[in-house]
């Protein structure tokens, strides 16, 4: 690609209508030459437009009064007033301040765990008991959201959930977990917790063992403890893929995991978990309100988009790495 | 004298360390595991023993109760049955494609590379959203259809990406080689280069096959009619409706609660076919997700 690109802009002005056609007829016989490769790659494309291209067109229904037996085309324009109604609304603010709570759990509760673990676990000299440990912490990540919340449920509910019948023998009182909306922040973050911590070990692991053992022979004979080696040998070498990692993190603040919540979600507890997705499935959905939803779904879209640009940036001027 | 004493002083350090350390990962591993656990044990055990145990694990007296009441209606085999065709056809459908996909991109030759990678990356930094997506299955059709499932999420870009940089570090000479053999372009990819490639196509196979059997959201999206659920569907039924509320917080009146062997029972039997290929994932998987996290 850059092969021709490169000449074709430096030499612009200067080649003659003979050199460009010539120049045309050979791209012409590149493209045709890999004919079986378009072949090859066009059901993926058609995959791509058709249900990943054409959503983003049907976003336009942000702006209409959307009914469906009119369409995309029938529709009547109605300028930015779903967008309005969402900012003017006070449910905005709710989900705003549940967004950016739930966000602040991830940050500051979630995020440090997994580096922990791995620095414990690269302590570990006995290679059979790391990769015990490694097995049993990475098995949740592969159990759906709705396995990790039914698990939950049937251990925190009223009527003989382990977690009450413990409480109720310590003689405490019992506890309406699921129908709480103080727990459900704590719950949320739990599981996250629960289902990822483990499996999130994983790059940290990878960065870690890129340290030079002959690192710590040299801290050792200066007399420095396992923690200071620690601090001061391995946490410095992982520095830039946290650093990475958290900005990628911050940039996807409003994916806080759709399928989580939406399972968490009852009527005592919305106030404190609505986010914008499960606003979007509640207000389109199941109250038929296509363009409104579409139109905060749209704007979801947009925030997150610019957010993971800037983070992405960020990341590649820290380590030349970024996700795409 | 004084060297010696550090020496030691370090030793003992290390080792009260090591011991801390190994306890703590230990109990890390634990809590990771108990609820698991707690969920097989207790679907194996009575009612009684339930509600007489406080905090079972291993129940005393072994019964196949919950699982014959649960296995003895249709519905949980028409789950199941449905979850296994969604993920075995998906899996074959998605990976044909992705290869295919990832294939063609890999070619590093081909005229306009650069402007079909950004198309696709691009879906991953911004989409439609859920509205516009659920129309575009509307109309294309696949409401109330099990492809539903599937279609929608032929190719996910994630995997297409690490598939695709698996064929461009095949070493290129394969290619030319075969290319002077005078093998066709799919016959190259076919012959030589699946071939070569299989543990990474396995890996990415079960990447997909995971999603496909957790697949939950779409089925509560797409399909109105529950007799074509997957079992993920019908355990979160089995125990909202024994936690005596549904989503709007409108409490179930009409249908007697399950008893709690029987929710245990349905989360393993939704759960045990992850766990038999859990060894083939920890294997692939943790190499997968390396590879993605740093060239994806």
């Amino acid at each position: 690609m850059s092969s021709i690109v490169v000449p074709k802009l430096k030499a612009k002005k200067k080649l003659s209508a003979v050199d460009r056609k010539r120049r045309r007829s050979e791209l012409w016989r590149r493209i045709k030459r890999n004919k079986m490769i378009y072949l090859m790659i066009l059901p993926g494309i058609i995959y791509f437009l058709v249900y990943r291209y054409l959503p983003m067109y049907g976003l336009i229904i942000s702006f209409q009064d959307y009914k469906p037996y009119l369409g995309i085309t029938g529709s009547p324009w109605v300028g930015f007033t779903h967008f309005e109604r969402l900012f003017t609304s006070p449910e905005f603010w709710t989900i705003f301040r549940n967004t950016l709570t739930l966000f602040a759990l991830q940050i500051f509760v979630y995020f440090p765990i997994p580096i922990i673990i791995s620095l414990m676990l690269n302590e570990v000299r006995h290679s059979l008991y790391k990769r015990g440990i490694q097995t049993l912490i990475y098995i949740p990540h592969f159990m759906s959201w709705v396995v990790i919340v039914s698990i939950s449920f049937v251990m925190l509910t009223l009527d003989g959930g382990i977690i009450n019948s413990v409480l109720e023998s310590l003689g405490f009182a019992k506890i309406n977990f699921l129908m709480s909306a103080e727990w459900f922040r704590p719950i949320y973050i739990i599981q996250v917790i629960w289902r990822e911590a483990g499996w999130g070990t994983i790059v940290f692991l990878a960065a870690i063992t890129a340290v030079d053992p002959q690192l710590y022979e040299a801290a050792k004979i200066d007399g420095a403890n396992r923690f200071r080696q620690i601090w001061h040998i391995t946490l410095p070498a992982i520095r830039s893929v946290i650093i990475v990692l958290l900005i990628l993190k911050i940039g996807n603040v409003l994916e806080l995991g759709f399928e989580h919540v939406y399972l968490l979600l009852n009527a005592s507890n919305r106030n404190v978990g609505e986010i914008f997705d499960t606003y979007v499935y509640v207000a389109g959905l199941q109250q038929g309100q296509f363009s409104y939803s579409a139109a905060v779904g749209f704007f979801k879209g947009v925030v997150g988009l610019i957010m993971v640009v800037i983070a992405n940036r960020l990341a590649k001027a820290f380590n030349e790495e970024g996700i795409y | 004298m004084k060297q010696k004493n550090q020496a030691t002083r370090i030793s003992v350090g290390s080792k009260v360390f090591d011991v801390i350390n190994y306890t703590l990962l230990g109990l890390i591993g634990l809590i990771t595991i108990l609820p698991f656990i707690h969920v097989v044990g207790s679907s194996f055990a009575t009612s009684a023993e339930i509600a007489s145990t406080r905090f079972l694990l291993f129940p005393t007296k072994f019964t196949l109760d919950a699982y014959r009441f649960i296995f003895s209606t249709d519905t949980i085999f028409r789950a199941l049955g449905i979850s296994v065709f969604v993920t075995f056809v998906g899996t074959i459908w998605s990976m044909f494609f992705s290869i295919l996909t990832a294939y063609g991109l890999s070619r590093r030759d081909l005229v306009g590379r650069r402007a079909l990678n950004f198309l696709i990356v691009f879906t991953m930094l911004f989409n439609g959203g859920m509205i516009p997506t659920f129309l575009v299955v509307q109309q294309t059709g696949l409401l109330n259809s099990l492809w539903a499932l599937i279609i929608p999420v032929t190719i996910n870009a994630f995997n297409m990406i690490i598939l695709r940089s698996f064929f461009m570090n095949l070493p290129q000479g394969l290619e030319e080689s075969a290319k002077i053999d005078g093998a066709s372009d799919f016959g190259i990819l076919f012959r030589i280069v699946i071939p070569v490639s299989l543990p990474s196509i396995a890996t990415i196979s079960l990447f997909y096959a995971v999603t496909y059997w957790n697949t939950y959201m779409h089925a509560i999206l797409y399909l109105s009619d529950s007799t074509k659920w997957p079992v993920q569907v019908l355990l979160r039924q089995i125990v909202v409706l024994a936690s005596g509320f549904n989503y709007d917080g409108t409490a179930y009146t009409d249908v007697p609660p399950p008893e709690v062997t029987i929710k245990m029972a349905t989360i393993v039997v939704a759960t045990v076919p992850v766990l038999l290929v859990y060894p083939f994932l920890q294997k692939y998987f943790a190499k997968g997700a390396l590879l993605g996290s740093v060239k994806g």
